[in-house]
């Protein structure tokens, strides 16, 4: 049997090239998207994990939530995104900087 | 056949009516949205009616109760010797500290609509999606103060930003606010991602969601020397410090007070302070209280760190949004300083704080509201000047509001810096407090200044007169909201009673 351990290195790996992706790419703001939906499955795979060695099925039902809003919060944010490159006619990471100080 | 007999025969019908006033609300925004769409353009007013009486019917439901309700918790205080009660298998709690954070954001979020009607009318932005969503995002808040597992926090967080993110989004050909909103929903699910993962770590140690099951495995065990723990309450304080926008998590602040529609920054800097702060006590304090050395340690470091850059950065800033970014920012590191003083004294005084702070911040976004008009947005800092000579009253509401900001008596600021420094003075953090008193010092610079501006500068350009825009009852709440800042500045002793009754008997 797999030991609990590894699960949760997979878990930690997907979760750091999620923040990595996240603050690295300067290019493409659906990048960011997919990082963000990277980190959400991240957390998934540690519920679950979680939930099956310890026997408590709370875990596994917080991952029906998780992925539930993960989809929601896809749609807004790829509404956002179009409203973006409406205005502005990019979705590159580096031209949002109207703002600053 | 195989069907039914997996429904358990005793069948209890779950014990839901605590939470009646979030039903209600739910089928109130719900009514809400339909009625919306049979209501012209010209009809609009309708929609601010229901949605201002769902409120304020909400409102009274959790001040007074149903019949039942109140029945479920004398039941529950005689069972118990605590007043509150759960419901929904525990995951729903109402005690009395939920009653007057609900209470506080349903009234705040009245306000809030109030101010906004004239401002969304001017913008053609006057559509039912903004009072639709904005319930949506009051629903969201009230699940998270009732939350007792990290599942309903969480849920209402998402159901609180997502609601969010569409409202800064709001003014939809409009770059900044887009970009805006795109830096909020970035940074926001960033947030979300580290407070579920740090829930994780916590679920997978303590075995539990339920806050009570792990504050009773924290109990039993070493937590201070379990890295898993540790590691856990890290990933979740960096999670509510973006929420809280805390430094070094308050990048998006700014922008978002910045680019978003005014009336959007009002919504955004008022209520959901509340729940943030709700969402801090329920899971650090009733969670994780025994890890209390652990996050005593990184919030003072935040708290430190919130209040030196809000207070210097917003000297720099000639923009009045985002210059009260940088001074929420600052707020948000006292109500840290109370929270981290691990004391009832100093969890009241938060409380006061933030509800104080959600009064006077709606009071300061009304006279930018106020000040712009069609196709003008007030927010640059010289716009105040020579207020006093074309608007007195205002001009005066305006002083009210920046001298509780400074924390200048008589106003309520004063008291609530007052009884936060004397918490963290209790909890023997003497170098905080006395770092909290000169950063507050600094801060009252830019506060002065825009006073300054106001009564002792010249108008510049033109001085049309903007207050034919709004309405009376603009101006009857303009001035409550004021007079009440005083007010509570002047006897502070209710409000703090109150707050401080709720925490004792809610922790």
């Amino acid at each position: 049997m797999i030991p609990l351990s590894h699960f949760l290195i997979v878990s930690a790996l997907l979760f750091s090239i999620s923040v990595a992706g996240i603050f690295l790419n300067r290019k493409n703001m659906i990048i960011l998207l997919m990082c963000i939906e990277l980190m959400l499955l991240s957390v998934n795979l540690n519920f679950i994990a979680f939930s099956h060695y310890s026997g408590d099925i709370a875990g596994q039902i917080f991952v029906f939530f998780i992925l539930t809003v993960a989809a929601a919060e896809a749609a807004i944010g790829l509404a956002i995104l179009i409203t973006v490159f409406r205005n502005r006619r990019t979705i590159n990471v580096e031209e949002l900087d109207e703002m600053k100080g | 056949m195989l069907l039914f007999s997996l429904i358990p025969m005793q069948f209890q019908t779950p014990n839901i009516l605590l939470a009646t006033p979030e039903m209600f609300l739910l089928a109130g925004t719900c009514f809400v949205l339909l009625t919306d769409l049979f209501v012209k353009d010209s009809q609009r007013f309708i929609t601010y009616l229901l949605t201002q009486i769902v409120l304020l019917v909400t409102a009274g439901l959790v001040l007074f109760g149903t019949t039942e309700m109140n029945l479920i918790l004398a039941e529950s205080y005689q069972a118990t010797g605590q007043s509150g009660a759960t419901a929904f298998s525990d995951m729903f709690v109402l005690d009395p500290m939920a009653q007057i954070l609900k209470i506080s954001i349903l009234l705040v979020t009245v306000g809030v609509f109030v101010y906004s009607r004239e401002y969304l009318r001017a913008r053609d932005m006057y559509k039912g999606e903004f009072f639709t969503l904005g319930l949506f995002a009051v629903l969201g808040m009230m699940i998270m103060v009732s939350a007792k597992t990290m599942l309903l926090i969480y849920l209402g967080l998402e159901l609180l930003s997502l609601a969010m993110y569409a409202m800064v989004a709001f003014k939809r050909d409009d770059g900044r606010a887009s970009e805006a909103a795109m830096k909020y929903f970035v940074l926001g699910a960033i947030a979300s991602g580290m407070l579920l993962y740090g829930m994780s770590i916590i679920y997978g140690v303590s075995g539990s969601l339920h806050l009570d099951h792990i504050a009773n495995y924290m109990s039993t065990h070493p937590v201070m020397e379990n890295i898993g723990l540790l590691l856990g309450l890290a990933f979740i304080i960096v999670g509510l410090g973006f929420k809280l926008g805390v430094v070094p998590f308050h990048m998006w602040v700014p922008d978002v007070y910045d680019g978003s529609p005014t009336a959007v920054t009002l919504f955004l800097g008022t209520a959901p302070k509340i729940a943030a702060f709700a969402m801090v006590i329920r899971l650090l304090v009733e969670g994780m209280g025994d890890m209390v050395q652990g996050w005593q340690q990184i919030l003072s470091l935040l708290a430190a760190l919130s209040l030196l850059a809000g207070n210097i950065i917003a000297i720099a800033q000639t923009n009045i949004k985002r210059m009260l970014a940088y001074s929420t920012i600052s707020h948000m590191g006292f109500v840290l300083m109370g929270i981290l003083a691990g004391s009832h004294e100093g969890y009241a005084a938060s409380m006061f704080y933030i509800i104080t702070y959600a009064i006077i911040a709606m009071g300061v976004f009304a006279v930018v509201l106020l000040l712009s008009r069609e196709g003008y947005e007030a927010d640059q800092l010289n716009d105040l000047k020579g207020l006093s000579s074309r608007h007195p009253w205002y001009a005066f509401m305006m002083m009210l509001f920046l001298f509780s900001m400074a924390g200048v008596p008589p106003t309520v600021g004063f008291y609530a810096k007052l009884s936060v420094i004397t918490a963290v003075v209790d909890a023997n953090i003497i170098w905080l407090a006395v770092f909290g008193v000169v950063m507050s010092v600094i801060g009252a610079y830019y506060y002065l200044r825009a006073i300054k501006l106001m009564y002792f500068d010249k108008p510049e350009g033109s001085t049309s007169s903007v207050l034919a825009l709004v309405k009376w009852d603009f101006r009857v709440l303009l001035s409550l909201n004021g007079l009440s800042v005083l007010a509570l500045g002047i006897l502070p002793g209710t409000l703090m009673t109150v707050c401080l009754k709720a925490i004792q008997s809610s922790l």
